[in-house]
């Protein structure tokens, strides 16, 4: 492929790259980060780059938004004028489910917290290997 | 440990880039996603349900039952908290143990565990363990807005059909308007306000009205969450019951996320005492 | 009424833990039999549903009405119907077993328990029987979110193993959730059937290939295949007794089905077995994992850690068996399925009733047991031998399946590992017999040997745990009817 190929290939899918970096991101931050509220923040970021994964699946060049008008009632309606709702859909309920794994993780790590006294990973497991 | 971490994250990586470089435009109108099953969605919906926002159309009628257990994971997390966090000791100790202001003087006191106060409770008042400074401005503010906010929030449900909006972005506003009245005030004078009996009845509450219309469609001769059953309950012909039970899921809902954020708030907030928190 | 029984099955439980919910504080005393009902009723319509596919076949189920691309549907046929039958009567026997236990390790919360045990078991039963990917995923965190709460509040270091779950669970989750986005991306449907029906046009794309790797691994992480098992050892131990007879059975178990479900019938078998080298790659990952869970296994102190990782290895007999992608192999995996999470069932049970009366669970402590609690010792060895293999008990004809589809494929890999992990079983348990069947020695400084009282478990948790371990034996004789009246159907005809 030459350099123009590559350069309209990064341009024609920018979204997706930019999705694959915060993936990237997220992952790297619960696996590398010691501390458990960076991990928790981890988590929320590999979530949302999945949440705009499928945003931009939803897109098509010049649309509009997925709202009729009532005048449109008995009219036929050109899908590719109306931006795909579907993946709109499915992220509300990502959205409420990533909202929701939050809140049992700090729950959890107000758990720990009360009875370790840190949330750095390294001293909880030296305090589990004291007791 | 870190360096096969890092291994991990880059072999992912470049197997998301790997399959990328197959897809289909950014924004392409003509991709798989937007021709096969979507176009029906986009042509219909109106039609179907007599509902102009085609997202609320998909959401509450064709794809009703994810939302229904949307709802139940809000649910599950709220009742999660709750399971993990709450502290359940007798009332009898939290109320005399802590900190108290007298009104009249402004001498604060502490009560120790068993303790008991001096004069009777009217002349007292319950602080919070870290001082907190009383904020005039903060507070009108506060509550000048909330009336406000939360009008809003039952608009936002209400005109979900016809814009942006419904149960949960309306009963995430809702929950929102409570949380500022609890940070601005106090924790106690929200759980006067809004107990934790309440919000824990409304959780259920709310879900069980999502739940409780998919049932009686059933019941009237309908399949699960079949909205067109119930037009002989409510008098209309069968595209506007979808409407219409349309509109009802999304008050249940609202009314789930809005206890649901409260009972979070409450549980996060006070590690699960009920007495005082930030 | 049975037409809807595929709804039912699934409602029952969701209304049940609403209503425990709002009664759980003013009548904690209704919230048990409330489940109870429920579950009962889950069972009677997983049943039901299992005769309607026996007499006439597979059928779906249209929510709101809307045929099957546009709305959600749940699809019925020989494969889910087996394993929800399993799954319900696991959920409703540990329910019943359990109620002692819940009552000591719970005290004030029973009712948050109940509730959250039934969205457990609600969403359980939807991951198995619905047709619709995306809908799985939602079910699936349904399930997830309970089970991070039920660990939660268990042993003493409860909580940091479950936050731990929660981040390997999240992390696989979201691989499965990418992967459907991948898989609608090319597609444009989240219906499996519409899927599968499409997809073979698609063959060539990277964009399937990366859908089925991503979900593919997504799954592993949740079933805890070998070396992303690190959340299963710490969860299932941490957790209070009747959390881990619950989750232990039905967990990796289902997240096995999915993997089966979206091996058979959304990516084409074809596809799955033959189109890639990932089919080869993962039965080898298969049998490691076997052999190195089974040597972990031997190193353990107390029995419930131990049998956490004989549990991963058993994912590997059912992950290996499946990737063969021969007809014999398969059908001891999906025969494995149900037989491992009636066995889990039982081995787990037998672990809470020691830790219910005897406060733990350390191989010390079990000295003199067949003498202090012999009807429980009995459970723990038939549960024993099935795992080890023994006929007539259920474990040693999914085994013997495994073994002959592993012979059918050549793979002397998996059959090595197979067989090692079985003599590593038989090392592990009668190590376990013996210790309880010798009572500690007596101190030369005390006149008297240590009083060791009788200390059986009461009839009410008995009598379940004795009619699991009946039920061990009546599957193992049971195997050739469930083999040809439904597993064969429910492996597709193209798979020899």
């Amino acid at each position: 492929m030459t350099t123009a190929g590559y350069i309209n290939l990064i341009i024609a899918k920018y979204n997706y790259w930019i999705y694959i970096v915060l993936m990237c991101i997220g992952l790297w931050a619960m696996i590398a980060k010691r501390n458990l509220i960076k991990k928790i923040i981890g988590m929320n970021i590999l979530q949302t780059a999945i949440i705009l994964f499928y945003v931009s699946i939803a897109t098509k060049k010049g649309a509009t938004l997925p709202i009729l008008g009532h005048h449109d009632a008995g009219h036929f309606v050109d899908y590719a004028t109306v931006i795909n709702p579907l993946p709109h859909v499915l992220m509300l309920t990502a959205i409420v489910v990533s909202v929701a794994t939050l809140g049992v993780a700090l729950a959890l790590a107000m758990k720990i917290y009360n009875r370790y006294d840190t949330l750095e990973e390294d001293e909880i497991h030296a305090r589990v290997r004291e007791s | 440990m870190k360096r096969l971490g890092l291994l991990a994250v880059i072999l992912f990586g470049a197997l998301l880039v790997y399959g990328t470089t197959d897809f289909p435009d950014w924004g392409d109108p003509s991709s798989p996603a937007a021709t096969h099953l979507s176009p029906y969605y986009i042509q219909h919906s109106l039609h179907d349900t007599a509902v102009p926002n085609i997202v609320t159309a998909v959401l509450a009628d064709y794809r009703g039952y994810d939302t229904m257990f949307e709802t139940a994971v809000i649910f599950t997390a709220g009742l999660a908290c709750l399971f993990l966090l709450r502290v359940f000791i007798t009332p009898k100790e939290t109320e005399a143990s802590g900190l108290y202001r007298h009104r009249a003087t402004g001498i604060t006191l502490r009560i120790g565990q068993g303790g008991r106060l001096p004069l009777g409770t009217r002349e007292f008042e319950r602080i919070d363990s870290q001082w907190v400074p009383y904020d005039l401005i903060i507070r009108t503010a506060c509550s000048l807005v909330l009336p406000f906010i939360q009008l809003f929030a039952l608009y936002v449900v209400a005109h979900g059909h016809h814009s942006p909006g419904g149960g949960f972005q309306g009963g995430v506003i809702f929950g929102a308007a409570l949380i500022l009245f609890a940070i601005s005030h106090n924790l106690r004078t929200t759980l006067k306000a809004m107990p934790e009996k309440r919000t824990n009845i409304l959780t259920g509450t709310g879900v069980l009205i999502y739940v409780g219309t998919g049932v009686l469609c059933l019941l009237l001769g309908g399949q699960f969450l079949d909205y067109a059953a119930l037009a002989g309950l409510l008098g209309v012909d069968p595209v506007m019951a979808r409407s219409h039970g349309i509109l009802i899921v999304e008050i249940g809902v609202a009314i789930a996320v809005m206890a649901v954020m409260v009972s979070l708030y409450y549980n996060l907030a006070s590690a699960g005492h009920m007495d005082e928190g930030l | 009424m049975s037409a809807h029984y595929p709804i039912f099955l699934v409602v029952a439980p969701l209304m049940a833990a609403l209503v425990i919910a709002i009664i759980a504080r003013e009548r904690p005393g209704l919230c048990p039999p409330l489940a109870a009902i429920a579950l009962t009723a889950s069972l009677w319509s997983a049943a039901g549903m299992l005769c309607r596919v026996l007499a006439e076949g597979p059928f779906s189920y249209h929510i709101g009405n809307w045929p099957p691309p546009m709305g959600i549907a749940y699809e019925v046929d020989h494969l889910n119907a087996l394993v929800l039958v399993a799954m319900a009567a696991v959920a409703l026997i540990n329910l019943i077993t359990t109620r002692q236990a819940v009552a000591s390790d719970f005290t004030g919360r029973e009712g948050y328990f109940y509730a959250l045990y039934l969205l457990f078991c609600a969403g359980t039963f939807g991951i198995l029987v619905t047709g619709d990917a995306f809908n799985l995923y939602v079910l699936l965190e349904i399930t997830s979110i309970s089970g991070y709460a039920l660990v939660g509040l268990g042993h003493r270091d409860a909580a940091l193993a479950s936050l731990n779950y929660v981040f390997m669970g999240t992390i696989g989750a979201s691989l499965y959730l990418l992967g459907v986005g991948y898989l609608y991306l090319i597609t444009g449907t989240l219906n499996m059937a519409d899927i599968f029906s499409i997809l073979p046009r698609l063959f060539g794309s990277k964009v399937v290939v990366a859908a089925f790797v991503i979900a593919m691994t997504g799954l592993f992480m949740k079933m805890a295949l070998f070396p992303l098992h690190g959340w299963l050892p710490n969860a299932y131990s941490e957790a209070a007794s009747p959390v881990r007879s619950l989750i232990a059975p039905l967990t990796t178990k289902t997240m096995i089905y999915v993997m089966v479900r979206l091996g058979l019938y959304v990516f084409p078998p074809d596809f799955t077995f033959n189109h890639l080298l990932f089919a080869k790659v993962v039965v080898w990952v298969a049998a490691a994992g076997i052999v190195c869970a089974s040597v972990l296994a031997l190193s353990q102190t107390s029995l419930r850690r131990m049998l956490a990782y004989v549990l991963i290895a058993e994912v590997g007999y059912m992950v290996g068996g499946f990737w063969l992608g021969n007809r014999m192999a398969i059908t001891g995996a999906i025969l494995h399925i149900v037989n491992d999470a009636a066995m889990t069932l039982c081995v787990f049970l037998a672990v809470g009733s020691f830790t219910h009366q005897l406060r733990d669970d350390r191989f010390a402590t079990l000295k003199g047991c067949f003498r202090r609690m012999p009807w429980t010792m009995v459970v723990l060895a038939t549960a024993g031998l099935s795992m080890i293999g023994v006929p007539p008990t259920c474990g040693f004809f999914s085994k013997w399946y495994l073994i002959g589809g592993a012979l059918t494929a050549d793979h002397w890999g998996l059959v090595a590992a197979l067989i090692f992990s079985s003599l590593v079983n038989a090392v592990l348990f009668f190590r376990v017999f013996e210790i309880a069947y010798y009572e500690p020695f007596a101190d030369p400084h005390q006149e008297h040997r240590p009083a060791l009282s009788y200390a059986e478990a009461p009839a009410t948790m008995l009598a379940p745990m004795l009619f699991t371990a009946a039920g061990l034996v009546g599957l193992g004789l049971l195997t050739g009817r469930i083999v040809t009246h439904i597993i064969d159907a429910a492996i597709p005809a193209a798979i020899l």
